[in-house]
């Protein structure tokens, strides 16, 4: 990791033992990074717009009295952020006014740039009081790997929703003819066809990848609210009224058990 | 046990949701409505309540906001919490997330000393999902976020949560502050019982002065983070729609993503 980091223009990296955070929710962290900016005395602290990143950012912004920004999808000098809301139809430009900055920055947000940096490895040990211990990760399973990008950093994603069925092979065949991540609508989730962390909405994951293909899927607010910064949006659908045509860049009217399929095979055989 | 549940009273996401010329979310000129991950956290806590089993056990809904905002607790009342408060005071608006984490922070300690507070996994107007980890730093107490699952047992709670790659199960000891997903069920409709029962049940309106909290740390002149700018998107005007023919649909998907250099 630090010397990920390095290569992405880091100067100095701080490596803090895990033993003492890991095995419980965000407390100790927050702790630890209240710590560390106390001696280092930062211009800004980001992280990413994880719930863990959100959450350890808020903890952290009371601890150090400082203003928090979630979600940005830039950060320019100042810091002044600049941040998609109400379901991507405002952009909002904010800064922090007191403290030190602290924002949380969505993935896929900027393309990383290399840029070699010192790197110069630092090793900080925090003191973690006992009460940031207080709620304990019992048990965590990690999620089978999918051989798939990962949903919200992937270039394309191709999603289905109540239209499947309940079938999404032909989702996840035309996902895999295009290299995409697959997605589901919360019909989908909700009808047990497709884990929930699969879901785009609102409530599940917010991508904003450079082709998003909803399949199936009619487009309720809360499904857009995780979707609609995409850059290109194409939608399959049977019902021609559906309202997710009303945002598409191309639309096919027809049922994608037919349509799927065959683009799959078009696009296989164009690919060579 | 003494449960209060966090209800956020936002403007209606079907709705024209706007600015107003000072960069606040129009909170008034727009219909509100209890918001929908909200109920959530109302549907968890009655279910908590009742199985708590004997003993006097209690939710209080707590909302912050201006008068319509009332709307939100008495939706809390009619789906059957026991007792509702509403911060009301003309020196909050335009509060951030850490002034509203403040509010609620003084207004629980007034309400009493909690064994649960229950919220909602995020508004969903700003969306930001941190509301509940700055009321348990202030607090100080332990937070168990993201529930999807959530089992009480005496003083116990264990949760399921689905986390970026994983899924794990997080153990606690009451009081905690718990904030839990839509996966955790649906929730209640409030009956015509449920609607009549709650027009009788207390409903305290609490101003800043009641809770202690001086008004100069709290509105949209000292909070820690400003908007500069808000800009309306142009709306996605729709593109060409083919209605597929004999598989000319597929050849036209193809061509078109060809166009733009996916394939």
């Amino acid at each position: 990791m630090a010397e990920k980091v390095k290569a992405y223009g880091a100067e100095k990296v701080y490596v803090i033992d895990d033993a003492e955070l890991k095995g419980y929710l965000v407390a100790p962290k927050a702790e630890a990074l209240q710590q560390l900016a106390a001696q280092a005395s930062p211009s800004a602290i980001l992280f990413p717009s994880t719930f863990e990143g959100k959450e350890v950012a808020a903890r952290l912004a009371i601890k150090i009295e400082s203003g928090l920004i979630t979600d940005a999808v830039d950060v320019q000098a100042g810091p002044v952020t600049t941040q998609s809301v109400f379901a991507g139809s405002f952009t909002v430009t904010a800064k922090v006014t007191q403290g030190t900055p602290i924002i949380t920055v969505k993935p896929n947000s900027a393309a990383p740039e290399e840029a070699a940096g010192a790197g110069a490895v630092e090793a900080f040990t925090p003191t973690i009081s006992d009460g940031a211990k207080t709620a304990q990760i019992i048990a965590s399973q990690p999620r089978a790997a999918t051989g798939r990008p990962e949903l919200t950093e992937a270039a394309i994603v191709v999603s289905g929703g109540r239209g499947t069925g309940g079938d999404f092979a032909p989702i996840e065949a035309f996902a895999d003819s295009l290299g995409a991540a697959v997605g589901a609508s919360r019909a989908a989730v909700d009808s047990g066809w497709m884990p929930h962390a699969f879901r785009v909405g609102q409530t599940g994951k917010t991508v904003s990848p450079q082709l998003y293909v909803a399949n199936g899927i009619s487009g309720a607010i809360q499904h857009r609210a995780g979707m609609q910064t995409s850059k290109t949006i194409v939608a399959v659908n049977k019902d021609n009224e559906a309202p997710i045509f009303e945002l598409v860049d191309f639309g096919v009217v027809g049922d994608l058990h037919t349509v799927l399929p065959a683009a799959t095979a078009e696009i296989t055989k164009r690919k060579g | 046990m003494n449960i209060v549940v966090c209800v956020k009273y936002v403007p209606d996401a079907t709705a024209d949701r706007h600015f107003e010329s000072d960069n606040t979310v129009d909170r008034v000129g727009v219909d509100g409505l209890l918001s929908e991950l909200d109920e959530y956290a109302v549907e968890q806590a009655l279910q908590i309540k009742e199985k708590a089993g004997e003993g006097e056990h209690t939710v209080t809904a707590l909302c912050v906001g201006p008068e319509k905002a009332v709307d939100a607790a008495r939706k809390a009342l009619q789906m059957g919490a026991d007792a509702a408060v509403h911060v009301l005071d003309d020196a909050i608006a335009g509060s951030d997330a850490v002034a509203t984490s403040l509010v609620l922070a003084k207004a629980i300690e007034k309400i009493g000393t909690p064994d649960l507070i229950v919220c909602g996994m995020a508004s969903t107007d700003a969306s930001m999902s941190v509301v509940p980890a700055m009321l348990a730093e202030r607090l100080n107490l332990p937070q168990v976020t993201l529930a999807s699952v959530v089992e009480t047992r005496g003083d116990r709670v264990r949760v399921k949560r689905d986390n970026e790659g994983s899924t794990d199960v997080i153990g606690a000891t009451l009081p905690i502050v718990l904030s839990v997903t839509d996966q955790t069920g649906e929730a209640r409709y409030p009956s015509f019982k449920g609607i009549m029962a709650a027009k009788k049940k207390p409903l305290e309106v609490l101003s800043l002065s009641d809770l202690g909290v001086d008004a100069g740390r709290v509105g949209l002149s000292v909070a820690w983070s400003q908007v500069e700018e808000t800009t309306a998107r142009p709306p996605r005007t729709a593109g060409e729609i083919v209605t597929d023919e004999d598989g000319s649909g597929a050849v036209a998907l193809a061509d078109f993503l060809a166009s733009k250099k996916f394939i």
